[in-house]
């Protein structure tokens, strides 16, 4: 049963756990890829961020990553401005987020297990300290008896649930998605919706870009809507 | 579980099967031809070392005989008047027939019969003390002899520059082809860095630092490295105890003397390329990283 989302409000708090003021951000000088969005989401919130393509849903997620910074506005992450962080403090940040990206960026030479575990591993784990953990979330997503298999033998969907999976494997308090269900078919989307569900009843804050507006009403998460580069506001 | 738990944690740079072996021959080159300059560099003052303590060892003393004086008198009052004086092992009037011998080879037996030729005594100094030739001169003074005391030290310093010109060449070429290896490391660097650009990317938001991703490509290239390092000092070693085998204690020249212990000397080759291919890499990859967003 989905879970009921907070709604995203424009107010600023601590407990939010992104919030954007006014931010803009271009590729060129002549091509705004965003414009003045301003964008709060609460602790514990659900969203899907539609809109078609070139609406800037990528560009966000990038800035939302801090893989780009915007060029005007501020940018506000964890309650604590993230808007010229230094490279260096870039880490912190990124360790407290879960990324799927819509072409999964699996490490093809590394097992299933090992690529779950490289956030753990990032951060200095030892196997032995996280190897249950791995192949608990693994049993979860459905990939228990793929722990050994390269991301290669894996179909579209496991290679997207995979991904999911070492996305959360820190307990991140936030989850960004690109495209999740872009590469699976149905049934899988919405039992990959039921995994977002279930992380976001944990706690965990959770931002979907997709074009799958239908998907995105089912879900009964606020729906938020680019379009030209500006968020146009959103429906339950 | 324990299975998982007892497996080798494979790395997080894949393997790059095109570049390495190209690599780790290029390296193995330079640090053979650096080995070798290392050896030659020993071996070249080995041999100033050698000459040098012979020249030490011996001094010559020219003797011109007084008025009613024949020279082979004077040089005999010489040699007995130095063997006396501390620091002397040695003192022996040269005979003429011995100077001609030495003289024959360059002015032939023709001239040599009315050739003039100098007194001289050669004196063998003590090895662990040995007189200087102002106590030389003073005590042939005191004899009352005129002559003219030559202890090499012209060619002796000559020598020592010679051997510490090879040497500085040596250490010249051993850094030079440090820089290259170091300058290849680079390059390796920057090409593999530009190959695995989605996998830095990956780590990068999965919360990886630059000095993490910085490390793997520091490490990679370093343990590459000691292999390469240990190709080359291994080829070097065999061809130094090769003409050590032929040659003997001279190796293959007389001003190239080696010896069994010079392949000792190349076992600091593996940890020192992979000391240079660490740092290399580790600025190589900061800097690139630090082009990044």
């Amino acid at each position: 049963m989905p879970v009921q989302p907070r709604r995203a409000t424009q107010s600023a708090s601590a407990t939010d756990t992104v919030r954007l003021s006014g931010v803009g951000f271009g590729y060129a000088a002549t091509h705004r890829a965003l414009r003045d969005v301003n964008l709060t989401l609460p602790a514990g919130s659900f969203h899907f961020l539609t809109g078609p393509s070139g609406a800037g849903k990528s560009t966000l997620m990038k800035l939302l990553t801090l893989v780009e910074r915007p060029d005007s506005g501020s940018l506000h992450l964890f309650g604590e401005d993230a808007t010229a962080a230094p490279r260096r403090a870039l880490p912190a940040y990124r360790r407290r987020m879960g990324v799927v990206f819509q072409d999964f960026r699996l490490l093809d030479h590394l097992s299933a297990f090992e690529n779950v575990a490289l956030p753990l591993r990032l951060t200095g784990g030892r196997r032995d300290d996280y190897a249950a953990n791995v192949e608990e979330i693994l049993d979860w997503v459905g990939l228990g008896d793929r722990l050994d298999d390269r991301p290669s033998a894996l179909s579209g969907g496991e290679k997207q649930r995979l991904a999911i999976a070492r996305a959360v494997i820190t307990r991140p308090d936030l989850i960004l998605a690109d495209e999740p269900t872009g590469s699976v078919d149905a049934k899988m989307g919405e039992r990959l919706l039921k995994l977002f569900q279930s992380l976001n009843r944990l706690g965990t804050t959770v931002l979907i870009a997709s074009h799958d507006e239908a998907l995105a009403k089912r879900s009964g998460a606020t729906i938020l809507r680019l379009e030209g580069g500006r968020l146009i506001g959103g429906a339950a | 579980m324990i299975s998982r738990l007892l497996m080798r944690r494979e790395s997080l740079l894949p393997r790059d099967g095109g570049g390495e072996p190209w690599l780790v021959s290029l390296i193995a080159v330079l640090c053979f031809l650096a080995c070798l300059a290392a050896v030659g560099a020993l071996a070249a003052d080995r041999a100033a070392h050698g000459w040098s303590g012979q020249l030490r060892a011996e001094a010559t003393v020219q003797v011109r005989p007084r008025v009613g004086e024949t020279g082979a008198e004077a040089a005999a009052r010489a040699a007995e008047t130095l063997a006396g004086v501390p620091g002397v092992a040695e003192a022996q009037a040269m005979d003429r027939k011995t100077a001609e011998a030495l003289l024959r080879p360059w002015v032939g037996d023709a001239v040599l019969p009315d050739l003039p030729l100098p007194f001289l005594v050669t004196v063998r100094l003590d090895q662990a003390a040995p007189a200087s030739a102002v106590s030389l001169g003073r005590a042939l003074a005191r004899a009352g002899l005129d002559a003219t005391v030559d202890d090499h030290s012209l060619w002796r310093g000559e020598v020592e520059r010679s051997a510490n010109l090879i040497t500085l060449l040596a250490a010249a070429a051993f850094l030079l082809t440090a820089a290259a290896a170091g300058a290849a490391v680079v390059y390796a660097t920057r090409a593999g860095m530009a190959a695995q650009r989605a996998l830095i990317q990956t780590l990068s938001l999965n919360g990886a630092s630059d000095g993490t991703i910085a490390g793997l490509f520091q490490r990679r290239y370093a343990l590459l490295a000691a292999l390469s390092g240990a190709i080359g000092a291994g080829l070097a070693m065999g061809l130094v105890a090769a003409l050590r085998f032929v040659g003997g204690a001279d190796g293959v020249t007389a001003a190239l003397p080696l010896a069994w212990s010079d392949a000792l000397w190349l076992s600091p080759c593996p940890p020192l390329a992979a000391t240079v291919a660490f740092v290399a890499a580790h600025f190589a990859a900061l800097a690139r990283l630090k082009g990044r967003h």
